[in-house]
């Protein structure tokens, strides 16, 4: 007998010595166990939740008006000092100040990602209650190690890909499943020391987000600049 | 071993899941350790308010815990086929999954495909399954060396040290222990490096960014894998996790069978359950998920090893299969009294605390560990922290009770437990009996001071050797019914 078929034939002896289990599908449909699966909060209020969360794990936050994007991404990339960036195929940025020489990142090896000034990508699906931004790989989106070497990733998310809860962005990415996919919540982290957090490791050390939505609200405070403490 | 019906026994695990010596002993020297209680009561208390606020936020914790539990009993009741589904998905995307029995089973495996490449050097997730297999060893013994590339992680191999906790390996040591261990470890490192978690942070980012960039293999473990999709998932914080998952060419990861979730929807529950209940945070900062090779977007050889080393063994156990649905967000380490004053190495084994208490011992067979069934107080603590519902002390004593039946078998003169019982039986059996033992029992209160009897003469010695018995009192309950009432039986 393989080794396969011998650990399969374990399996089954000591399943079937065990408790039925709750093997019955019954009740295992979404929403099944009485978890939230969607919430009753205001679309309109998702921007500003998301962008409160993400800056509370040291994200850098800014809020734009689709007409305002050009201008807000020229001033991010201005802001870091930023010369040399990939942006991803499938990504339009009009607008784009002449300063900044665009790379075409994918494909590149580690290297020279590593000598790249920054990475500017769109994004999949926002979850605004824990400050989470998904890339599914999708064009606008690059390859997984294009956002990931350059040590600094402008993220541009849309309003309607923000959604309130986890379940809600598991269901949006159901048919995405097999695509690579990253979930970012704020710079790379640390506390492996005393379990002090300390922003910044191996993973991009600074992340900065333009939230872009039609509406006018209200600014969030403390977004726009980089967070202390 | 007894086999019935001609089902196969399951096999016992080997490998980092047993310590040279019972966990009273281990225990008894690192209570000594007055720098390593202090680390300890630190780091769990900081972590215990962390967790106790991001589950505050969720009004529906309680259903996810209950979500969680079911989710996981239905994988395991349906293991087989869930894992051959999984293959399956993971074969169709251009992945090769191998099956291994045991730790050396896995470590051949792993040892032969890093061999293949050619490569001398891999670098490697933080992991508990490969540290629980001694991967590092056995690839240290065919020439390759294995950088470990999370913090913690680190700290812990180049102080040539063992994990002591499931989230933060490195719990026992303070900010300038680990400065020490750079200086004097870490090639190329500032002399000027100061103990600041930041400077010590960034030391390892420099050390680190030159073997992840030229890295020709990752090795990993798996936190979830999605048998509907054959999606795997990767929690991290640093980010030294999507560098081994996406740069090397060739990615190698182990998953203990007992990882599966059946369906992709699963991750509503344990996306929500596993950082807050780990790290107490609303979400980790990097979640990587994938499946098989994806063309174009990192690595283009994947190697996925399945492990049993003992699963299957705690999954015949109706009581005890239960263990293998933790998610190992170590919650329990943190509210568990025992863990906080003990730490981790004093349990012997990759899977410390609450859980590795119940898990070890299945693992490796309740006669190999006997001793970590009774590393416990059954305060409850851990249950009520456990995201998944884990009734970790009804295991515990369901396994104290398998303890006590296998040393019957085993040995031919009765036990002093089992004398004591027997005596009791015997005393509690006739009425006369059980009020002489109880009048001869209040002259212990001779013996006690403050209340308390420090220690019981043999065969009660044992007990009074970790901790004080009650004074018996003066007047027992029918001494006191009788004064009250009268004799009215």
């Amino acid at each position: 007998m393989s080794t396969r078929e011998d650990i399969l034939a374990t399996i089954r002896a000591a399943a079937s010595a065990g408790p039925a289990g709750n093997g019955d599908d019954a009740g295992r449909s979404a929403g099944g166990h009485g978890y939230r699966t969607s919430s009753g909060r205001a679309r309109a209020a998702l921007p500003g939740l998301l962008a409160e969360r993400l800056s509370d794990y040291r994200a850098i936050v800014r809020r734009a008006k689709p007409d305002e994007l050009p201008d807000e991404v020229n001033a991010a990339l201005t802001r870091r000092g930023a010369r040399r960036i990939a942006v991803p195929p499938g990504l339009e940025l009009p607008g784009l100040t002449e300063d900044v020489e665009v790379v075409a990142a994918d494909g590149l090896a580690p290297d020279a990602l590593d000598a790249l000034d920054g990475v500017v990508t769109g994004a999949a699906v926002a979850i605004a209650e824990t400050g989470t931004i998904v890339l599914d790989g999708a064009p606008g989106q690059g390859t997984r190690a294009v956002t990931l070497v350059p040590d600094y990733h402008l993220c541009i998310v849309r309003s309607d890909q923000i959604v309130h809860m986890v379940p809600e962005a598991v269901a949006r990415l159901a048919p995405c499943a097999n695509h690579p996919l990253t979930w970012i919540s704020g710079p790379s982290a640390t506390s492996d020391i005393e379990l002090n957090r300390v922003e910044g490791v191996h993973g991009p050390r600074t992340l900065e987000v333009i939230i872009v939505s039609a509406s006018a609200e209200p600014p969030v405070p403390g977004a726009g600049q980089s967070p202390t403490g | 071993m007894t086999t019935f019906l001609g089902l196969p026994a399951p096999p016992h695990g080997t490998g980092h899941l047993r310590g040279d010596e019972p966990f009273p002993v281990a225990a008894r020297r690192a209570l000594a350790d007055s720098q390593l209680r202090h680390n300890l009561a630190n780091a769990t208390r900081t972590i215990r308010a962390k967790r106790a606020r991001v589950v505050a936020e969720l009004p529906d914790w309680e259903a996810l815990r209950e979500a969680g539990q079911a989710i996981k009993a239905d994988a395991m009741a349906h293991l087989d086929s869930y894992l051959e589904q999984l293959e399956a998905n993971i074969t169709l995307r251009g992945g090769t999954v191998h099956w291994a029995r045991d730790a050396g089973e896995a470590c051949q495996i792993v040892t032969g495909l890093v061999r293949d490449t050619g490569a001398s050097e891999v670098v490697k997730v933080k992991s508990l399954v490969t540290d629980e297999i001694g991967l590092n060893d056995a690839l240290a013994a065919a020439g390759v060396t294995a950088v470990e590339t999370d913090l913690a992680e680190l700290i812990v191999q180049l102080g040539h040290d063992r994990p002591s906790h499931i989230l933060v390996p490195a719990i026992h040591r303070n900010r300038a222990e680990i400065r020490e261990i750079f200086l004097r470890e870490m090639a190329g490192v500032d002399p000027e490096l100061t103990d600041q978690p930041a400077a010590l942070a960034e030391a390892a980012r420099l050390y680190l960014r030159r073997r992840f960039l030229s890295a020709r293999v990752g090795i990993s473990g798996v936190n979830f894998a999605i048998a509907e999709t054959g999606t795997l998932c990767v929690v991290e914080s640093e980010g030294n996790g999507r560098m081994c998952l996406t740069l090397p060419p060739t990615l190698i990861t182990v998953m203990g069978i007992e990882k599966i979730l059946p369906r992709w929807q699963d991750l509503s529950v344990f996306l929500q359950l596993l950082p807050r209940s780990s790290t107490g945070e609303r979400m980790n900062p990097y979640t990587s998920m994938w499946t098989g090779v994806t063309p174009g977007d990192g690595p283009q050889e994947f190697h996925l090893v399945l492990l049993d080393n003992g699963r299957t063994a705690a999954l015949a156990d109706p009581v005890g299969r239960q263990a293998l649905h933790c998610i190992r967000c170590s919650a329990c380490l943190n509210v568990c009294p025992v863990y906080e004053r003990t730490g981790g190495h004093a349990y012997g084994s990759v899977y410390p605390g609450p859980i590795g208490a119940v898990l070890s011992p299945q693992l490796t067979g309740i006669e190999e560990n006997a001793s970590l069934p009774y590393a416990s107080s059954l305060c409850g603590a851990c249950y009520e922290a456990c995201p998944v519902k884990i009734d970790i002390p009804s295991i515990l004593v369901h396994l104290r009770g398998r303890h006590v039946e296998t040393a019957r078998e085993h040995r031919k003169v009765p036990s002093a437990e089992a004398i004591t019982m027997a005596a009791a039986s015997w005393t509690m059996a006739a009425p006369a009996r059980f009020t002489a033992a109880q009048r001869a029992g209040s002259l212990g209160r001779m013996l006690a001071s403050g209340g308390r009897l420090r220690r019981l003469p043999p065969p009660l010695a044992a007990w009074t050797r970790a901790r004080d018995a009650p004074a018996p009192p003066a007047q027992t309950f029918r001494q006191w019914w009788r004064r009250e009432h009268g004799d009215t039986r």
